[in-house]
């Protein structure tokens, strides 16, 4: 007997099963992957946190590496790594999101324990334009922010101009104009975000900078406690 | 292995004679947009014809059984519940190739190759041919990407697979990268004069 597969009835269960089978396929692979997966994120996580120290992770471990250097601490509820590099020299690194042109952008920015330098920087995007607005994850666009000061007149910035850029200033990637604005207002909108602890630290920086390994983390982590207790 | 004519044909008719973008039209608007460089060019091609491949596979294998009335949204459903699986074992098992891939997969979904193929001729034809079909379109469709991306980014970047190829001299002496090869338009002037040079030939 030959089925009429035009029927409506066949046509309304074939769809049935054919979405059930479907969604059963992919629940049992998504759940079944998760932890994979979930472990995968999270070790990128601690790559990119790594790579705004300007260190190249080819053949290194990196959990090893993100156990050794990095601590997680808080500042005012808002997340803020501490890592201390091999030379004894400690690294404020703030994590920063924002909007590129066609998705979200994020990334993190490493400052000296001045809290004025930029050390490092780390950008990555979802779906950028490779070649364009996608070049913000290439070392040639995040060391052009090495060296830079944020400390302005008027409040932590740092501006990202078209061209030659000059002195404090960084030159945005040619032909991507609005992920290199998005890049500019997502590291602004972080340094305001993060200015109450930024100025505070920057109070404490030079006798930081004379103690041992260890001490200007804990000395900031008291400092962060004293303004809680402030506010 | 000896292929017969019509598996032959099947085959390697859609590389020049029958090639998805540049006789049949389909697929444009990726081969825009992921050719600024070849290294994307390169790993688009690559999934799309993994893709198409699997997909008609599996459509004809179904073929006797979808009823014609939904076909589309059966197609469609196979389409997006592989490409998802995929991308699912990738970010369990290869992060970094997930991570470069996530772009392009709604790109992918999307792509008119596919949906062409699967109802053009996975439909009516027996798995095997399907393979071939689709293995034969999606190489047809990664090789018009990687000659547009090459000259995209040899004459927009001066780069090729992100390396270097155009010496510093010529810098020097006023040679400059062309910045109309960034933008999406010159990718569609480029299949145009791809286009021109495929049907002199011929015809």
């Amino acid at each position: 007997m030959k089925l009429n597969t035009n029927s409506n009835v066949y046509t309304i269960i074939y769809a049935t099963v054919i979405v059930v089978i479907v969604a059963l396929l992919l629940a049992v692979v998504s759940s079944a992957l998760k932890p994979r997966q979930a472990a995968n994120v999270e070790l990128d996580r601690k790559k990119q946190v790594l790579s705004s120290l300007n260190i190249d992770l080819k053949g290194q471990d990196a959990e090893a590496l993100y156990e050794k250097m990095i601590s997680e601490t808080e500042a005012d509820g808002k997340q803020v790594f501490i890592a201390t590099m091999d030379d004894g020299h400690t690294k404020y690194i703030i994590p920063m999101r924002g909007a590129g042109l066609w998705g979200p952008i994020w990334g993190y920015v490493a400052l000296n324990d001045d809290k004025n330098t930029i050390f490092g920087t780390f950008f990555n995007h979802e779906s950028e334009t490779p070649g364009l607005g996608g070049e913000i994850t290439t070392r040639a666009f995040q060391t052009r922010f090495n060296g830079k000061h944020i400390r302005q007149a008027d409040g932590f910035s740092v501006e990202i101009v078209k061209g030659e850029a000059q002195g404090e200033q960084v030159q945005a990637i040619s032909g991507a104009t609005i992920t290199s604005k998005g890049v500019e207002s997502m590291v602004n909108l972080a340094l305001k975000e993060y200015e109450p602890f930024l100025n505070q630290a920057a109070k404490v920086a030079p006798a930081a900078e004379q103690t041992a390994e260890e001490a200007p983390a804990q000395q900031d982590n008291n400092n962060v406690e004293q303004t809680k207790e402030e506010v | 292995m000896a292929l017969s004519q019509k598996t032959k044909e099947t085959l390697l008719g859609p590389l020049s004679q029958n090639n998805p973008v540049i006789v049949q039209i389909l697929g444009i608007c990726s081969a825009l947009a992921v050719t600024v460089q070849l290294k994307p060019a390169l790993v688009m091609g690559i999934a799309v014809t993994i893709i198409v491949a699997m997909s008609n596979v599996v459509i004809s294998l179904l073929r006797n059984t979808i009823p014609m009335r939904i076909r589309i949204i059966v197609q469609l459903v196979v389409v997006a519940a592989l490409v998802t699986l995929v991308s699912e074992v990738l970010k369990a098992f290869a992060y970094d190739v997930a991570v470069q891939l996530s772009v392009y997969i709604g790109l992918i979904i999307t792509n008119c190759i596919l949906m062409g193929r699967l109802e053009a001729f996975a439909m009516t034809n027996k798995p095997w041919d399907s393979l071939l079909d689709g293995l034969g379109n999606g190489l047809g469709y990664a090789i018009i990407l990687i000659i547009v991306a090459f000259f995209r980014e040899l004459l927009g970047s001066g780069t090729l697979l992100g390396f270097q190829v155009i010496p510093q001299w010529c810098y020097e002496h006023g040679y400059m990268n062309n910045g109309m090869m960034m933008m999406p338009a010159m990718a569609l002037i480029l299949v145009g004069c791809i286009i021109w040079v495929h049907r002199s030939i011929n015809k």
